[in-house]
């Protein structure tokens, strides 16, 4: 009796952790990639109808991935300044590649066709790509916009080297005394560990 | 336009503990936009900071939001309903704005006027978001909606939208 007694309390025990061991993995992805994981590759529509994967950046050292859309005014404030980053870092090998993870159900503002107006609007140089059906975002843990990722292309896939903001001043560029993409971007490109991996910003939650 | 004349104000809460001494918090406000009888103290984090964690026995629902963004003016009205529907000396439901300051009188003032809020409402103004995030709490992303509800030592944090049970459920807890 006593040893049955034990038995189920192993068995219980077992039962328990597989529960626990089953839950990690799902916990894991439910909040994204850390630092250091490999991201995801994807095929999303870009604004000119063509489709636009990681992969097809033979040149590339890596990557700016920012989730941006058309209608969050902290979006639209860093416009310029995600502008500026492509026209600094594409020529170095680190392209902006802007993904809008919004359904356009939610908010019409960032519809494919209010996409198209934004970008010829300000002269995106960069690819904009829609995450139809908004699949690719939540494998990143894009919480919000905007929200960078940058990616460092190795043997091994490209790899998660920075989360976060773009700087420390969301109103003002002139006065962000923290750039944290360029300073990651020259970091990596100067082989030396990115200063300031993750950051946090206030952003618009993004709506699926 | 912001009143130039007025930089420094004080704003006093002022509240009665459960042996009915009034004892007061005094934000530093480092700014405030009125117009149209509204007024809205401005604070940066530093300033803002002590009004999360009061210790006075009441419940205080600390909100973030904008206008501009839609799953929180669309959660607003739950906010406003638990304002007035829980007795002021056990409830307080703050309000706290992340819009832009230059869209204060263009677009927050008009809309609380429009849609009538009751609750106290501030901004927020500290662009180095990074620097106060994780102090609001650290499981924040910074995406908002995003709340805090505490009582003295006891603080839930909530980063996503509510309906009025959910908030009402929420609430019970600390009561």
């Amino acid at each position: 009796m006593k040893t049955l007694k034990i038995l189920v309390g192993v068995a219980f025990i077992i039962v328990i952790s597989a529960f626990a061991f089953n839950k990690m993995p799902n916990s894991k992805t439910d909040e994204g990639y850390s630092i250091g994981d490999v991201a995801t590759d994807f095929k999303l529509k870009n604004i000119d109808d063509s489709l636009i994967s990681l992969a097809d950046y033979k040149e590339a050292k890596g990557f700016i991935v920012v989730f941006t859309c058309n209608h969050c005014p902290y979006s639209v404030a860093y416009e310029d300044r995600i502008i500026a980053l492509d026209a600094t870092f594409k020529e170095k090998g680190y392209p902006v590649v802007a993904i809008n993870p919004n359904n356009p159900k939610a908010y019409p503002d960032d519809s494919f066709a209010n996409m198209k107006v934004r970008a010829k609007d300000k002269g995106f140089t960069f690819p904009y790509l829609f995450d139809d059906g908004q699949k690719i975002y939540p494998q990143y843990g894009a919480t919000k916009t905007p929200h960078v990722y940058i990616l460092e292309k190795t043997v091994k896939g490209n790899i998660v080297r920075y989360i976060g903001a773009i700087d420390n001043n969301y109103k003002d560029a002139s006065a962000a005394d923290q750039k944290y993409v360029e300073d990651a971007v020259n970091a990596l490109l100067e082989k030396r560990k990115v200063p300031v991996e993750i950051t946090k910003a206030i952003g618009c939650s993004i709506k699926a | 336009m912001m009143s130039r004349l007025i930089l420094y104000i004080v704003f006093a809460i002022l509240f009665t503990n459960c042996r009915g001494e009034q004892q007061a918090v005094a934000l530093e406000a480092t700014g405030v936009f009125e117009s149209k009888g509204i007024t809205i103290p401005v604070y940066d984090f530093e300033s803002f900071k002590p009004l999360l964690k009061i210790n006075d026995g009441k419940i205080r629902v600390i909100n973030f939001w904008a206008t501009w963004c839609k799953p929180c003016v669309a959660e607003l009205p739950y906010f406003e309903l638990i304002n007035s529907r829980y007795p002021d000396d056990k409830v307080e439901v703050i309000l706290v704005s992340l819009d832009l300051p230059s869209q204060v009188e263009t677009k927050l003032i008009p809309f609380i006027e429009k849609q009538k809020i009751e609750s106290k409402v501030v901004l927020l103004d500290d662009p180095d978001a990074n620097s106060w995030i994780s102090i609001v709490n650290s499981d924040w992303s910074g995406s908002i909606p995003a709340t805090v509800i505490y009582k003295n030592g006891d603080s839930n944090f909530y980063e996503r939208s509510f309906t009025y049970n959910e908030l009402e459920k929420e609430l019970k807890k600390m009561l």
